[in-house]
């Protein structure tokens, strides 16, 4: 394997634009080559080379390539953007736009991610060690495109808007999850381990979105189905039990969402309906 | 200004019977002359080369507070478009609404130098002139939207065409407007109520008036008027299956207006207003009548509203069916009342391959096309956005250039449309004059602009250069080479300076904006004291703040029209 280690060599001031940090971009190129690939500081062309440190080691076994990226990297943006292949390791935080459009591979973050978190991925799989930002794995704005593929599992919490949009593939967070989770979400499925702070699945068309934790209140625009005793979520059983609700009646959708019963005793009302 | 001879190119030049003859073209202060000094001019070596005049785009929403709205509503299809600026270019953004500087480019890119914006809300005239004042390179003008306007409907209902060929010349004076654009006659007054006319005879609601009345009363209008133009018609009914009936029935209702086997009605985008069936379900091409009567009858023009397969935003002032069209897809949406005048509404939209509807609606645009017989009664548009943004033309010139192009698509389309289509057994292809017909000539002579269109002495100096060698290359089985060449252009040509070379702008003057400044003096004034009465009653903005003053355009270009009413 090869392993590539790229590390800052200044705290950078302004975003730093750095779409080719990617596996497709550093195949098949030597060290030099590398160091002279372009990146975007601000309004500023420069080389990869001049903003950060970059060696290489090789170890034995397969032939595939793995990209180490280690400091404060909360101002460097659309790393490992429309990846296909690879691995990038990103030890410290990591800028907007992580994995962008990605089409393959794998992306860890042993620390926080910040908004855009895979948007539009299409495969690949992203995993998350701390918190991300809002708008994970969702759509341009104004597009309803998000996610169309992959995995991405987030260990700590989600901002708000996780999964605008998001046409396939699974997210799934560990911790607590913001506002609008899954809105306007065609299809996929979701699962908030912890709390939701509401307005889940405002807007979807279809899909699921399963929350375990506390929620406030459920959308006015869902309506009750069933209490379930667990879920299935990628093939596992999530044992509840679970309030089953489907929406988003305003944009006729045929949703899914499961709402954990025990830690939302203030839903129960909901019962008297079925 | 310089002078330029363009030598040794395959000349087409409709307008003047040239048809792919190797001559020199010889321009002097940005416009064609008999003949230079060669030892002073720039010298072009076109040899090899077509040589057109520069294009004409009869109908395409550019500017205006719709396509504004439009952009506004879009920032998905701004990202995955930009062009970054250049030393003589400034930067932009959009695919299918381009803003406005970026407008002005991609239309030079492909030989284009004048363009027209078929509707202005009157109301909307100042934004719609501003936007035009920031479209570089091209020539322009707008139509106003005159075929729900509550004096228009007022005046027609009480049979008082005089006076209301004397409004309509204030109005195309105040708003600096081109020609008489009617939209959904009469069902856009209907929508601001919240509802629509079913058909040409169906009563306009509180007017009491029909689509009927509407098309003719505008129509004597514009023969009154003298206008360069005819009466600029969107049917009504458009986008519904089963329309092609009204249609035919608009087309039919001005027949007896026609004089001198004159056109006297454009039909514009037929292709969405050329649906049989009962619904969408039971859809179908109804071209065949249509194509019929237009091959049998000289009063009408079409152009062909070719749909292409991609992501696009629909934009037109037929509020009614933008709503349809919102509730069919379940898109974003806009929607807008202008007051007494019209309403507009904004849908983005995606034509697909396999769906059954649209790619029977690329059929229906390619067999109006090509079972016209006479290019000079079809031109080639897309309804720039609404069926696709013009940046696709060069693809359609090569569709219609090309069967083995069209078999290719037709490859790849939804198979209950390989059924039902004609454009299987058509084995008309273009030729290149065909093309200059309905790219440039045709359309310019429709419009009545003089100087545009051709390459005869006294023309206006738009001319473009393509790299293909009609005698070495074949045509009809090269089509993407052909579509390569139109895309980008060897040379535009505007007002003798050259604008493109090798398919970059080099440089980006200011074009014209045409308007009419018809004279109708007295009738005007006859009408005046009871416009400013009305405007106070009616209008949000004063009779003395409406009218757009001419030193408001960047150039102003008036066509003086002298009407025959007194």
């Amino acid at each position: 394997m090869t392993i590539i280690k790229l590390a800052p060599k200044r705290a950078f001031k302004t975003p730093v634009n750095a779409q080719t940090i990617t596996p497709d971009a550093f195949q098949e190129k030597t060290m030099s080559e590398i160091a002279e690939l372009h990146v975007w500081e601000g309004n500023r062309r420069r080389k990869l080379g001049e903003l950060f440190h970059i060696s290489e080691e090789k170890t034995a076994g397969s032939e595939s390539l793995r990209i180490e990226v280690s400091g404060d990297l909360r101002k460097v943006r659309w790393i490992g953007a429309k990846m296909t292949t690879g691995e990038i390791i990103i030890n410290g935080d990591v800028g907007m736009h992580l994995g962008e459009e990605m089409e393959g591979g794998k992306i860890t973050v042993n620390g926080n991610a910040e908004a855009w978190l895979g948007s539009m991925m299409h495969g690949g799989t992203i995993e998350v060690k701390g918190n991300a930002g809002d708008y994970v794995a969702s759509a341009y704005r104004g597009s309803t495109r998000g996610m169309n593929g992959g995995k991405i599992i987030i260990h700590g919490n989600v901002g708000n808007d996780a999964g605008n949009a998001m046409r396939k593939g699974v997210i799934i967070v560990h911790g607590n999850a913001g506002q609008f989770a899954g809105v306007n979400m065609h299809d996929g499925a979701i699962l908030i381990k912890g709390n939701c702070e509401g307005r889940m699945g405002a807007d979807m068309h279809g899909g699921k979105i399963v929350v375990c934790g506390h929620v406030k209140s459920v959308l006015p625009s869902f309506t009750i189905e069933a209490v379930r005793k667990r879920v299935k979520f990628e093939g596992e059983p999530v044992e509840g039990p679970f309030y089953l609700f489907l929406g988003d009646l305003n944009t006729k959708g045929k949703g899914k969402l499961f709402i954990a019963k025990n830690p939302n005793q203030h839903l129960s009302f909901y019962e008297k309906l079925l | 200004m310089t002078s330029l001879l363009i030598k040794n190119g395959f000349v087409f030049d409709p307008l003047n019977g040239v048809n792919g003859e190797k001559m020199d073209i010889a321009v002097e202060n940005g416009k064609i002359v008999e003949k230079v000094n060669e030892a002073e001019a720039k010298i072009i070596d076109a040899s090899g080369m077509v040589v057109m005049p520069g294009g004409v785009d009869i109908h395409a929403h550019i500017v205006g507070a719709k396509v504004n709205s439009g952009r506004l509503l879009r920032p998905e299809d701004h990202v995955k478009d930009v062009e970054p600026k250049t030393p003589v270019t400034r930067s932009g953004v959009g695919y299918s609404v381009p803003s406005t500087f970026t407008t002005g480019y991609r239309y030079a890119r492909m030989g284009y130098t004048t363009v027209m914006d078929p509707a202005m809300p009157p109301l909307k005239a100042r934004h719609t002139h501003e936007e035009f004042n920031d479209t570089p390179i091209l020539d322009k003008a707008t139509y106003p939207l005159l075929g729900d306007c509550w004096f228009v409907l007022e005046y027609l209902k009480q049979d008082r065409i005089e006076e209301c060929a004397a409004y309509v010349a204030w109005m195309l004076k105040a708003t600096k407007g081109y020609a008489i654009k009617l939209v959904n006659p009469g069902g856009l007054e209907a929508w601001g109520f919240g509802g629509n006319v079913r058909d040409i005879d169906d009563p306009v609601p509180n007017f009491g008036i029909t689509p009927r009345e509407i098309v003719r009363g505008l129509c004597k209008v514009n023969t009154l008027l003298n206008l360069p133009h005819t009466i600029h018609v969107h049917t009504n009914n458009l986008g519904k299956p089963g329309n092609y009936v009204t249609t035919l029935e608009t087309m039919r209702c001005v027949e007896d207006l026609a004089r001198d086997g004159k056109p006297v009605i454009h039909i514009t985008h037929c292709q969405f207003s050329a649906f049989a069936g009962d619904d969408w379900r039971t859809f179908d091409s109804g071209t065949e009548p249509i194509i019929k009567y237009v091959n049998a009858h000289s009063h009408v023009t079409l152009d062909m509203g070719q749909v292409v397969f991609t992501d696009t935003t629909t934009m037109t002032a037929d509020g009614p069916f933008q709503f349809l069209l919102y509730e069919l897809s379940g898109n974003k949406w806009v929607n807008s009342d202008v007051e007494t005048e019209t309403c507009s509404g904004i849908v983005p939209f995606q034509y697909r391959r396999k769906s059954f509807v649209h790619s029977m609606q690329w059929s229906i645009a390619m067999e109006l096309a090509l079972l016209i017989q006479d290019p000079w009664k079809i031109f080639l548009t897309t309804d720039h956005p609404n069926a696709g943004p013009f940046t696709h033309y060069p693809r359609i010139i090569s569709w219609l250039m090309s069967r083995k192009a069209r078999e290719k698509i037709l490859e790849r389309v939804n198979k209950k449309t390989l059924r039902k289509s004609l454009v299987p057994t058509i084995d008309r292809e273009y030729t290149l004059h065909d093309i200059a017909v309905v790219t440039r000539a045709g359309q310019a002579k429709a419009l009545g602009l003089k100087s545009k269109g051709h390459l005869g002495i006294g023309a206006d100096a738009d001319i473009a250069i393509y790299a293909l060698n009609p005698e070495t290359t074949d045509l009809s089985r090269k089509p993407a080479t052909v579509r390569k060449a139109f895309e980008r252009a060897a040379y535009t040509i505007k007002d003798g300076n050259i604008v493109v070379k090798n398919g970059e702008v080099v440089n980006a003057p200011m074009g014209r904006t045409f308007w009419l400044n018809v004279d109708a003096p007295k009738a005007e004034i006859e009408i005046s004291k009871i416009l400013q009465q009305k405007f106070a009653e009616y209008y949000t903005v004063s009779y003395q703040n409406y009218p757009v003053p001419e030193d408001y355009l960047a150039v102003s270009a008036p066509i003086h029209v002298k009407a025959e009413v007194e």
